[in-house]
């Protein structure tokens, strides 16, 4: 469970030499009945962890993409509830990591030690919050260790030496680099500055690093990659199976790693 | 009551009690910081407050006169009733104060750009103003529905040289507004500097925005004991960020005698679910960067606020109004889009005064208060603008109700 579940499926996906590769989701988005289909399908593709996103209303670390896709999730009736709900009968058979990405407001709501245990409960494995930074991590931090789930960390382009160096200690599960100065889906060269940044957490971290926000190709997971453990994929995923395209993402997936 | 003898807020975190803090991405923490020491260096810096104070002075307009409404005051009993007349700034509103201090703030730290949001239209201008004057590039973004409910201001900002953005996400109000501005704001920090129009966001904006309103509570205290040879029984202000209401009550708040009361926009009443009385009627969440009183979903996701006042139609507030509203220093309640339309007229017909809509809430409530209070008990009302922009707004509303 947790962090352990985390740690060993990412290092079985090293073993063989693969980059990991993460898919964030919305769930909801198309219906929350096709929730467990579209896990068990990533899961068959071969990602090392499926991040899925529970709607809010105002998601301000997100570009269009998502903000549309939790839009379309609230509107038909999505909730954290409704979520835990879908993972539960199946917590036991899904080897695949379960990440849970949300803003703090809908934890907040939901109570924050009852969020801690009902993720224990169904099998949840770690949780990113883009809006607790270093400085807020006390409103969560304890009822999280307490429940096993792993509290993964953001970093930022804009993070200072210090700062980067605090964030890469605290890190659970995975350390997510952000690495556009931007909202997700935010188109970008991933230049030198990335590289440079991305080995620098590396060098910092206890746990793998991948790379996150604006990566939509193959080839860009690939030179990601090779500065870090492996790569986020969001806004990309999120728009393909908006359209039904789950071939491409299939195909996505595996190019990638 | 907890005692708010020595009043000290917000703390080193940003917390007001237990409210406000830093709810941000880590992308602008940095930013954050920076802006929180580059405004501990400038408010000590005596050039910086010289600069501040002369363009108060000879741009903004200030001192603003306290005066009193005599004329207002007698149809409702004998109590003394004064108006702080913000509306007489330059661009017709409070908002100046702020968005002037900020714009100098942005300078100091070397930024070229500046992003604002905006409801109504007044903190945009007043922000695209001061970026006139101090030649700063500036952006607002505005939402869609409020972009056409004051066409006249997108253009006055257009003319100032400002580019305004249309948000057609959400709500397309001033909520989605914000949005887009930390969005932006995300992907432009290391050259832009976010002016914020309210006392809500993360630390160390409720803190700065209230600081430089302040100059409304300090003026008021002098005036009001030149006048009246003692401080004021009561003072009201509309609160919907809360920004004027922080300005003017903030001077005061260790006064435990002198009676604090924020109106919030009741729309067609709180026991319907079209208004904006967030502390009346909200609960504890974090929107915006900010631990505080929203209009929310039982599963947290964020209501739509609505008010006859484009300026009040927030579904948050200003963390510092969640702590003194919780420990009772401020009373908080709320004026009905009927009552404020009242009290519009009649602040009109008595003085010669047009208040903003969100000062006619203000008003609105003090006519309930005046008639209550004792003989010679002074009322100061808080009026923050003026309500030039809300005369069609009045005018199509009064036509609709004539007509049935």
């Amino acid at each position: 469970m947790g962090k352990e579940k985390i740690a060993n499926y990412f290092q079985e996906k090293q073993d063989h030499h693969e980059n990991l590769f993460v898919p964030y989701i919305v769930a909801g988005d198309g219906g929350l009945d096709l929730l467990q289909e579209r896990i068990n399908f990533l899961e068959k593709s071969g990602v090392a962890a499926i991040e899925l996103g529970i709607p809010f209303s105002d998601p301000v670390a997100d570009g269009p993409t998502i903000q549309e896709a939790s839009i379309r999730a609230l509107e038909n009736g999505t909730s954290l509830a409704g979520v835990l709900d879908v993972l539960e009968p199946t917590k036991d058979e899904r080897k695949v990591p379960i990440i849970l990405m949300t803003y703090l407001n809908p934890i907040y709501a939901y109570g924050i030690e009852k969020f801690a245990a009902d993720c224990e409960r169904v099998g949840v494995d770690g949780v990113i919050i883009p809006d607790v930074p270093l400085e807020e991590e006390e409103v969560i931090e304890a009822s999280l260790t307490k429940h096993h789930i792993a509290f993964i960390r953001l970093a930022a382009l804009t993070s200072t030496p210090d700062r980067i160096k605090e964030i890469a200690r605290r890190s659970e599960g995975f350390l997510y680099a952000v690495s556009v100065t931007g909202t997700t889906g935010a188109r970008t060269s991933h230049h030198e500055r990335v590289a440079t940044y991305l080995e620098t957490l590396k060098k910092h971290s206890t746990v793998p690093v991948l790379a996150g926000f604006g990566v939509a190709t193959a080839n860009q997971a690939h030179e990601l990659s090779s500065h870090c453990d492996g790569v986020i994929v969001g806004s990309k995923i999120v728009d393909l199976l908006h359209q039904g395209k789950e071939d491409e993402v299939r195909q996505l997936i595996v190019d990638s790693l | 009551m907890i005692q708010l003898t020595i009043y000290t807020m917000p703390d080193e975190k940003g917390r007001y009690g237990n409210f406000g803090g830093r709810f941000v991405p880590e992308l602008l923490m940095p930013a954050l910081l920076e802006l929180e020491q580059a405004y501990e260096e400038a408010k000590n810096d005596e050039q910086f407050i010289k600069e501040l104070e002369a363009f108060l002075s000879s741009y903004v307009g200030r001192e603003t006169p306290l005066y009193e409404a005599e004329n207002f005051a007698k149809l409702f009993g004998d109590a003394r009733v004064f108006l702080k007349r913000e509306d007489l700034n330059h661009t017709g509103a409070h908002k100046i104060n702020n968005s002037i201090g900020q714009a100098l703030l942005a300078k100091r730290m070397g930024k070229k750009k500046v992003v604002a949001e905006t409801g109504a239209g007044q903190h945009g201008v007043a922000t695209a103003t001061v970026c006139a004057l101090l030649d700063l590039e500036c952006i607002v973004f505005m939402g869609e529905v409020d972009v056409k409910r004051q066409a006249l201001n997108v253009f006055r900002m257009e003319l100032l040289g400002a580019k305004v953005e249309s948000v057609s996400q959400g709500s397309g109000t001033l909520k989605d507004a914000v949005n887009e501005a930390l969005r932006y704001w995300v992907s432009n920090v290391e050259d832009t500097h976010y002016i914020l129009g309210s006392v809500v966001g993360p630390h160390p904006f409720p803190q700065i925005v209230r600081d430089f309103q302040t100059i409304i509570g300090k003026e008021t205290k002098r005036q009001i004991v030149e006048q009246t040879g003692a401080l004021p029984n009561h003072i009201i202000a509309a609160v919907g960020g809360g920004s004027n209401a922080m300005g003017i009550f903030y001077p005061f708040i260790e006064d435990q005698d002198v009676k604090l009361y924020g109106v919030e926009a009741g729309g067609l009443g709180v026991s319907t679910e079209k208004h904006a009385a967030t502390l009346t009627s909200g609960s504890t969440g974090v929107l915006h960067g900010t631990m505080t009183k929203l209009l929310q979903s039982e599963s947290g996701q964020i209501k739509e606020a609505f008010s006859i006042s484009a300026g009040l139609d927030y579904p948050g507030v200003g963390p510092e109004h969640s702590h003194l509203g919780e420990t009772n220093r401020v009373t908080y309640d709320s004026i009905t889009d009927e009552e404020a339309l009242e009290a519009f007229q009649v602040l009109s017909k008595t003085e010669g005064i047009i208040p903003a809509l969100e000062s006619a809430h203000a008003v609105a409530y003090a006519m309930k208060l005046a008639q209550q209070a004792e003989k010679d008990e002074t009322i100061v009302i808080c009026l923050s603008g003026r309500g030039d922009k809300d005369v069609q707004e009045v005018k199509d509303r009064l036509e609709a109700k004539l007509n049935g």
